[in-house]
């Protein structure tokens, strides 16, 4: 299940950018976004999700549950 | 190059852009070999200071305080992330009128950046530093930082480049800082007791994983430490900034400073904590207090002894432009700038501060008259507020105050210990009526004022405040004047004319000094 950001609350720091084990952050116009078809939730790279770990904003790097995989009965 | 010879050996070789950084011991003015009674801070303290330290802080006003009447800094804000949360620092704000560190109104890239520096250098020829400041931690960001530095390297050769770090990272990137000739590295170190750092930091980014904790605290005390003695080996001048924070960290900042100096720290300064529910920090939620004017300046005395205080800071921006009394950021927006030509004129700039150290000159002569007039004027010590626009003279009006200098005097002369702030900026409308009362509370450790001139109603309020105010030292030199209105106080003292009555504490008022554009 990949992360995403909860574009509200980012503070658009930049700090969890290079952080990324998959190079799937990335910036549009200002905002950060995580590819989720890269975000591997830094499994086989490091013990903690590196975005979560250094994002300032408690709850902004959260697990992505929307996707239709992902979701009841699908 | 465009900077004056320098004698010191180790000077030259940063002149002259090489590598190899002078390894020779550094020379602070706190190194206890050099005995006492050295004082960075003060108008005379040059004299004291080793000559190539003297030739690095001339002219960086925020390494000395005599430099920064006369010279300008800018902070360029192209370090946005950080590595370690504290508690007293939100950076989700942003608001032109919002004045804290840490907080800035536009992130420019390196390229950005270097171009504005040479817009700014160009119009404010008196602007000598630039810094990196965040607003979160440089290198936390440190391939923006240096790039930032090597563009601007190259560009204006001339200008000392300067960093503040929390300090976490720092052993990683000490052969980067003197390959850059990054002359001045500020470390913020709050504790070296990882106890007291888990109050004060939850967390820090280290090795790919969060740390929380004492543990947290315990890695971040060992890299800071580490850092600075890495950096004060290769000579370069160490700046160390503390927060003070009440019943949390403040008795432990003498432990710091002491602990600070046997690693060759140059000067520390200890700010008040900023701290209100509105600016949504950790602390400024919980209610923690910030320091009064009087806990402050008795924290700073009884570190003085192990190391020079740095009193005139302003706690700015991390986008400050101009003198530390000023802020002139609003002028060079990315916006203002696509649309000016910029010519980096290094011929003006030499000869604009060539005219300012022919000024210094003639200010450091006039001083030496004072060392007749402060003698036996016995163990009485009074603090005096001072409205001035800088040149080290009484010429502010009394309304058109937003900050007052304050001065300690005594036997020893007049000596600078801080300002106080009492502009109304973003203060959530104090009504005209309480201007006043705002002046008092400022001030109210103050035995007089000394102004340009005042209007009759603010002057019987001050009176019966308890503060003199006094307009006869209009446009004359501050150390002077208030030495010997000094003379004259302690004259009325002794002929019974007048009681002397200690005062009571003043308010520090929160936030960063900043003007509207």
């Amino acid at each position: 299940m990949p992360f995403k950001i909860i574009a509200a609350q980012c503070t658009s720091c930049s700090a969890c950018e290079p952080e990324c084990p998959n190079v799937a952050i990335a910036e549009k116009g200002g905002t950060f976004m995580i590819d989720p078809k890269k975000c591997t939730e830094c499994v086989g790279h490091f013990d903690e999700p590196q975005c979560v770990a250094v994002c300032p904003v408690d709850n902004t790097c959260v697990l992505d549950t929307s996707l239709a995989r992902y979701q009841a009965g699908s | 190059m465009g900077t004056p010879m320098h004698r010191g050996s180790s000077s030259d070789a940063i002149e002259d852009g090489e590598i190899t950084q002078s390894i020779a011991e550094h020379k602070g003015c706190g190194k206890s070999s050099r005995g006492g009674g050295v004082r960075c801070g003060s108008p005379a303290g040059h004299s004291d200071l080793p000559a190539e330290t003297w030739e690095k802080v001339k002219k960086h006003p925020c390494y000395s305080e005599e430099a920064h009447h006369h010279y300008a800094r800018m902070h360029v804000a192209v370090a946005p992330a950080c590595n370690i949360q504290c508690n007293y620092c939100n950076r989700k704000y942003d608001c032109a009128n919002e004045s804290r560190p840490g907080v800035v109104s536009e992130r420019l890239t390196p390229e950005q950046a270097a171009r504005k520096v040479m817009a700014v250098a160009s119009t404010i020829p008196q602007m000598t530093v630039l810094g990196i400041a965040g607003p979160g931690d440089p290198l936390a960001n440190p391939e923006k930082t240096f790039k930032t530095f090597e563009l601007v390297h190259k560009l204006a050769p001339d200008l000392k480049l300067c960093l503040s770090t929390n300090g976490l990272a720092l052993p990683d990137h000490i052969d980067t800082i003197a390959k850059l000739n990054v002359e001045h590295v500020t470390i913020t170190i709050n504790m070296i007791n990882p106890e007291i750092g888990a109050k004060i930091y939850p967390w820090i980014f280290y090795n790919h994983k969060r740390y929380t904790g004492v543990q947290a605290a315990k890695i971040l005390t060992e890299r800071q430490l580490q850092g600075l003695e890495m950096l004060t080996r290769r000579g370069i001048l160490c700046k160390i900034n503390s927060v003070m924070i009440p019943e949390i960290n403040d008795r432990h900042l003498v432990e710091v400073s002491k602990a600070v100096k046997s690693r060759g720290a140059f000067l520390h300064n200890i700010m008040p904590l900023i701290s209100s529910p509105k600016y949504g920090t950790v602390f400024g939620v919980k209610g923690q207090r910030s320091p009064t004017a009087l806990e402050l300046k008795a924290l700073q005395d009884s570190c003085e002894g192990e190391l020079h205080m740095m009193r005139h800071c302003r706690q700015c921006r991390a986008d400050a432009i101009g003198l530390l009394g000023e802020d002139r950021s609003a002028e060079f927006t990315t916006e203002k700038l696509a649309t000016s030509d910029i010519k980096y004129d290094v011929e003006s700039r030499n000869a604009y501060q060539a005219k300012v150290e022919d000024d210094r000159a003639k200010a450091a002569a006039k001083h030496a008259d004072l060392v007749e007039l402060a003698v036996s004027l016995g163990d009485t010590k009074v603090l005096v507020a001072v409205a001035t626009k800088g040149s080290g003279l009484i010429n502010e009006h009394f309304g058109h105050a937003k900050e007052f200098q304050v001065y300690e005097l005594s036997s020893g002369g007049a000596k600078f210990i801080g300002h106080r702030r009492v502009d109304l900026y973003c203060q959530g409308g104090y009504a005209e009526e309480g201007k006043l009362e705002t002046i008092i509370r400022a001030i109210n450790d103050c035995h007089a004022v000394f102004i340009a001139k005042i209007g009759g109603c603010p002057r019987a309020e001050l009176v019966k405040a308890g503060v003199e105010p006094v307009d006869q030292y209009a446009y004359e030199p501050i150390d002077k004047s208030t030495i010997a209105w000094f003379k004259t106080y302690l004259d009325r003292v002794t002929s019974g004319a007048i009681k002397h009555v200690e005062r009571g504490d003043a308010a520090i008022r929160q936030g960063a000094l900043i003007f509207a554009a």
